[in-house]
């Protein structure tokens, strides 16, 4: 008894028995885990690269290298979500009849649950956030962003998260609430156990720091443009960049506070969502969808974006119709407010309030609609080179209308009724996600990567890659459209009608077909990296317009010599019709930012306390939390957090720089 | 700079796969209904895809037509590097998606208020109108977990996972859940609405076939929710009565005490047919006080709307009745994670750990003990019944 | 950065490189304006947090109703400790505006006692509600209150916190640039928690007890 108390007291309610012995799937991927991290540190630690990876990387407060961090983040995390959907897939493919497939419902609806939190915060928002990372200063003339030892918390944090979820994997559980965590499965009553607090910690954490990082981009646009450069002469990603971060920081602090609410119930027993003493959950699907409405809008402008400066890039000339892509972006920003109720029509809010939000959702298809007519008339009377970039631009056109038609039709309430929590349902967001976001995050790495790297993606297997992405999304959602029509639901782990298979196996098959795609990305990057001689390319691979390009590809760590002075729109093309030249003499000391550890400490500190409190082991919780505040304020006594490059080095770095250009 | 044509023109024919499927999924349950209310709600939807492929299509055509004419490859195209700017194509690409969405929006706005589930239908079908003499017929929807309890309050007779109804009259089904969120959903019939607890939904309905068709739960609600399933058969006046005239003759009865067993967690329920009902216990469901000495929500209400005013001396005092601290908390609540002392914390297994002797586990697939791995087993939770392995 | 023609109208060469030294990129106005909207992004929780309060502020299922259990008179003087230390927090920022370093921390610590004291009577009024068995477990409307309430009393701790730290600093340092941008960036989070104070005054307390 007295050992038992012993044990409660330093484990909590962890026990061995809370580790997966007897659950082959995941002792195996364990074992995996496993041998590949022992490598991974074997090579490091042989290679003696702890000291680089630590000097040069996980302190380092440089935009570039954060943006690349992030990016890397979401590639390893989107193999993890992918590993989901695969299961997902074979699962729903064999479970029919008498058949139970082979993931009980406890794992199944774990996996559906962690495949949507980890593709959307562990996934998405990485990647989004580490191309306006890269991107933004570097296309606004600056030399960082406004803060940057911020940006480099704001990643550990969201590292931090993701830790936490991919240890739910071995320790523990991870929720059965679905990606939203929705009441009434994860309050406390019917999830007793540690899915819910692994989600809510995991999303808390990672969803702090994307707040903060919000904050960084929104000042670094407003206060850090280049001289000259107007808001009207800002790049098009940029502007969508600055309403996403605006959405962020509107909606991330509700997001927060709902999740904060789940978490008193959890741990205090409150009463706001449960079911008795005057809780109530309606409210949290309230709360969790007038974030998530707009979160879908803080993952897709970016990316419009990205497709606007690809576009525009390669058919050689100026986007069409800057100024309305600009108000449409706007228009979209302010509009996703007031749309949430829409991802519950069917919960009786009546005809007129229903009406309304129908149809402000069915007016976002407006802006949106021109949009695309925007990069139409740009491709319009271009020259399009159809590098791989500008595939992902037609493939982006050709996907996302479709999404967007099926969004029109679930937004009209009558429609919605019969079509909502189906599998159109969900095929019309994988739809926008995979076709919108995924497709641009793609062509953003194909087209940005030689300017982070100095040499282009390996063309044969992004091609593999593109056409894997492309026909395995068509394989793979199509029928889910047409089984949603047939009344199939979501979220099933078992259909009685054997009728149906084919259409799951048709749908698996594009799995594979996707699977293909990921592994020729994977496999393009290995083969670029080695064959890097052969593919290196100038600082400007693709003639093109803004001003990351004016400066080298890799830049160097003040991105810029000089700053450069905007004119125009597509400020370096400018530069380039009116032949400017970079002076070679008259450098000046560039102020920096100092490298900092501080980032790092307090996000593992936050872990801990995030793993402490999910196994209830109060004492390692209690001292994370504070050895997190005392680190915070001990971080405050550090006046010395800058330093300057000497005159004499930026023109050594600028000399060797022409030399090599030579 | 290379071009690659072929890509564009195989992008072209993929667009065809999906139209080729939806062929195919023209059978579908939403597809092909059999009442009206369904049938105006597929309608909508025919006429929404036809209105918007106005401007889908366009942009389809000349997203591949400009894609393949403007390629770097072609000499003959003309190249313009200032056209970035024409106000009236501006005007045009705006009003366009405007004037689509003025069309639609007036259809959302009617259909919303035609169709929403609160307001009695104004017709059976399209050619028969509603006999103003006939009430509807009332059916009280429970969602447990994990099955469907239906309540006909006009004949006394209640069913689990099977809902009988006459063809061509008017349903109104009053819904509520005891403890899950799910939505009441048979796409053959009608579209799905929320049933949640302590509160009330509604929903207006007819069948206008006879038949077999499937209903179900569409939200998720927990380990059992894939087999939340019932049966929704459409009878004739003669056949309904004698179904009705059966049930009764069954003779279990659904009193307190054996609802009180059914809203134990189950799953894969077979149907069940009680042939009497206490009364008012629709009302005590979703007023959550089937459990004998508690209070409805309706009482908790009225001592609210008195202790909170209304200028009226408050008889109630502050704690009154009330222990102190923790204990004060009514019924059995859960307690939260951080009030709980240390030897109150329950050390929480992996789901993967065999709880029955000789349970196979996750290991064999599609053996019917996996059911043990759900969340029926965790611990008990104080309040929460522990379930009966089934 | 002033010294530019956007366009080279004049027949001039355009500048399109900036040869001059200049710190646009060190962001003087960065840290106010990211404090600023960090503290627009804190105030939607509170947002948040006011509009469960106003959805769950009459489910009392069963338990005490507000005008039973607030004290207005102890949430008043609350109100008035909360009130003063605003103004010497202005008086803080007054001095150093002056470069009167013990005069600046003199009014801090002021404005720190006073926070102080909002604290204490806080604690205590939730200590007198527990001991009655008005817990937030209670109901949902108890778990509204002490949520709101408690988030703000935690910024006004953390907001103590860092005024015990920012005394240090200024002991250490005195009144130089990062230690004026500290100043202001924590005058300006205690104003914002005088506000929101306000509204939970006005909101929780004033029409909890007029209901």
């Amino acid at each position: 008894m007295f050992n038992e108390t012993v044990l409660k007291t330093i484990f909590g309610r962890l026990s061995f028995e809370s580790f997966p012995i007897h659950e082959p799937i995941l002792l195996v991927t364990f074992a995996g885990v496993v041998v590949l991290g022992l490598a991974i540190v074997g090579a490091i630690t042989k290679y003696k690269l702890w000291g680089y990876l630590w000097t040069e990387w996980f302190t380092s407060v440089d935009h570039k290298k954060i943006g690349i961090m992030y990016i890397i983040l979401g590639i390893i995390m989107l193999l993890r979500g992918f590993a989901d959907a695969v299961m997902m897939r074979t699962q729903q493919a064999l479970s029919f009849g008498a058949n139970e497939g082979y993931l009980n419902a406890h794992h199944y609806d774990q996996i559906f649950t962690a495949h949507g939190t980890i593709m959307i915060f562990f996934v998405a928002i990485p990647l989004v956030v580490g191309l306006i990372n890269y991107v933004m200063p570097l296309q606004i003339g600056a030399r960082d962003v406004a803060f940057p030892f911020l940006n480099n918390f704001s990643f550990w944090l969201t590292v931090a998260g993701a830790l936490l979820v991919m240890v739910s994997l071995f320790v523990g559980e991870f929720s059965r609430a679905g990606w939203l965590n929705y009441v009434p499965v994860s309050n406390l009553q019917n999830s007793p156990d540690t899915g819910p607090d692994y989600y809510l910690w995991a999303l808390q954490i990672a969803g702090i720091g994307t707040t903060l990082s919000g904050i960084n981009m929104v000042v670094t646009i407003i206060k850090m443009r280049a001289p000259g450069m107007t808001m009207m002469k800002l790049p098009v990603f940029c502007w969508t960049a600055l309403c996403s971060n605006v959405l962020v920081i509107a909606i991330f602090p509700i997001l927060t506070a709902a999740f904060t609410m789940l978490m008193l119930d959890r741990y205090l027993g409150f009463n706001f969502f449960t079911n008795d003493l005057g809780g109530n959950p309606m409210m949290y699907w309230n709360l969790v969808w007038i974030w998530g409405h707009p979160e879908v809008y803080v993952l897709i402008l970016p990316i419009f974006g990205v497709y606007s400066e690809i576009t525009s890039t390669f058919t050689g000339k100026r986007l069409f119709g800057y100024s309305s892509m600009v108000y449409a972006t706007v228009v979209i920003t302010i509009l996703s407010f007031l749309v949430w109720l829409h991802h519950f029509f069917t919960m009786g809010s009546g005809a007129s309030v229903n009406s309304f939000f129908g149809i402000a959702t069915m007016v976002i298809s407006i802006p949106t609609g021109a949009k695309i007519f925007n990069w139409l008339f740009t491709m319009y009377r271009g020259q399009i080179r159809f590098e791989l970039p500008m595939q992902w631009v037609v493939a982006f056109l050709l996907t996302f209308v479709v999404g967007g038609m099926t969004g029109v039709m679930l937004a009209i309430p009558p429609a919605d009724f019969v079509l909502h929590n189906s599998l159109f349902l969900v095929a019309h967001f994988h739809n926008v996600i995979i076709g919108g976001v995924v497709f641009g995050l793609f062509a953003g790495i194909d087209y940005w990567f030689p300017k982070a790297f100095g040499f282009k993606l390996d063309p044969f297997w992004g091609r593999i890659h593109f056409w894997g992405w492309v026909i395995g999304y068509w394989v793979a959602w199509t029928p889910m459209y047409v089984a949603g029509l047939m009344g199939v639901t979501r979220r099933l782990r078992h259909l009685d009608d054997a009728t149906l298979q084919p259409l799951f196996v048709i749908a698996a098959i594009g799995v594979a077909i996707i699977a293909v795609g990921i592994a020729a990305f994977i496999i393009q990057i290995v083969v670029s990296i080695i064959n890097r001689d052969k593919l290196r390319v100038g600082d400007d691979p693709w003639n093109g317009r803004t001003l990351e390009w004016a400066t080298s590809s890799p830049p160097p760590a003040y991105n810029f010599a000089f700053t450069p002075v905007v004119h125009d729109l597509d400020a370096w093309h400018d530069m380039k019709e009116r032949g400017s030249k970079v002076p070679d003499s008259g450098f000046l000391p560039i102020h920096m930012p100092r490298n900092t550890g501080t980032g790092v400490i307090l996000s593992g500190l936050a872990a801990v306390l995030g793993f402490a409190m999910v196994w209830y082991i109060w004492w390692l919780a209690g001292l994370s939390f504070v050895a997190m505040i005392g680190y915070g304020i001990f971080h405050t006594f550090n006046y010395n957090r800058d330093y300057h490059i000497p005159a004499e080095d930026v023109a050594e770095t600028e000399r060797k720089h022409a030399l090599a250009g030579a | 700079m290379p071009t690659h044509p072929a890509p564009l023109t195989r992008l072209a024919r993929l667009a065809l796969i999906p139209l080729l499927l939806c062929v195919a999924g023209c059978q579908g349950a939403v597809l092909d209904p059999a009442g009206d209310i369904a049938l105006q709600q597929r309608n909508l939807i025919y006429a929404s895809v036809g209105l918007m492929l106005l401007i889908i299509l366009p942009v389809m055509i000349l997203t591949v037509v400009f894609a393949w004419r403007y390629r770097a490859g072609n000499k003959e195209a003309t190249y313009d590097p200032h056209f970035d700017h024409s106000t009236s194509l501006e005007l045009i690409i705006w009003s366009a998606p405007l004037l689509i969405i003025i069309a639609l929006g007036a259809l959302t706005w009617s259909s919303t208020h035609l169709l929403d589930p609160f307001r009695p239908l104004n017709r059976i079908s399209a050619t028969k109108a509603v006999d103003p003499k006939q009430k509807p017929l009332l059916v009280q929807v429970v969602s447990l977990d994990w099955k469907w309890l239906f309540i006909y309050p006009e004949f006394g007779i209640a069913t689990v996972n099977e809902l009988a109804l006459p063809v061509d009259r008017q349903v109104r089904f009053d819904m509520t859940s005891t403890n899950m969120m799910n939505t009441f959903y048979a796409p053959t019939m009608a579209g799905m609405v929320y049933t949640m607890p302590g509160m009330r939904s509604t929903l207006h309905a007819v069948l206008n076939r006879q038949g077999d068709y499937e209903g179900m739960s569409a939200n998720y609600s927990g380990a059992g929710f894939s087999y939340m399933r019932f049966k929704l058969r459409g009878l004739d006046d003669a056949a309904f009565t004698r179904w009705v005239g059966e049930v009764k003759g069954r003779g279990a009865a659904l009193d307190t005490a054996n609802y009180l067993k059914l809203e134990k967690p189950s799953e894969q329920v077979p149907v069940m047919h009680f042939g009497s009902v206490a009364p008012a216990l629709f009302q005590r469901i979703y007023e959550r006080c089937v459990t004998p000495n508690t209070p409805c929500m309706s009482e908790i209400m009225a001592r609210d709307n008195a202790a909170g005013g209304g200028g009226e001396p408050n008889p109630m005092q502050a704690g009154e009745g009330m222990p102190a601290g923790r204990q004060s908390i009514p019924r059995g609540k859960p307690e939260g994670g951080l009030m709980k002392d240390t030897d109150e914390i329950t050390p929480v297994p992996h789901n993967s750990k065999p709880r029955l002797p000789g349970a196979p586990g996750s290991t064999d697939p599609g053996s019917p003990r996996n059911r043990d791995l759900t969340f029926l087993s965790q611990p008990a939770t104080p309040g929460q019944p522990r379930a009966a392995h089934g | 950065m002033t010294t530019l023609s956007p366009t080279a109208e004049d027949g001039a060469p355009p500048v399109f490189y900036q040869t001059e030294a200049d710190e646009h990129d060190h962001s003087a106005g960065g840290t106010t304006l990211g404090f600023w909207i960090y503290l627009m992004s804190d105030a939607l929780i509170f947002a948040t947090l006011f509009a469960t309060y106003g959805v769950l502020s009459t489910s009392y299922a069963g338990g005490p109703a507000p005008s039973q259990i607030f004290d207005l008179k102890l949430v008043a003087l609350n109100t008035a400790m909360l009130l003063i230390s605003s103004i010497t927090c202005g008086m803080a920022m007054i001095a150093m505006e002056q470069g009167q370093v013990r005069s600046t921390q003199l009014w801090l610590a002021i404005t720190g006692l006073f926070g102080a004291a909002f604290i204490g009577i806080e604690l205590y009024e939730f200590t007198e509600l527990i001991h009655e068995g008005a817990t937030p477990m209670r109901s949902g409307f108890l778990s509204g209150f002490f949520t709101l309430v408690g988030t703000h009393g935690l910024h006004v701790f953390s907001g103590l916190i860092w005024i015990c730290v920012m005394l240090v600093q200024l002991g250490q340092r005195g009144l130089v640039m990062e230690n004026r941008r500290r100043l202001m960036c924590l005058s300006m989070f205690w104003h914002l928690l005088d506000v929101v104070w306000i509204g939970v005054f006005t909101f929780v307390y004033l029409l909890g007890v007029l209901r």
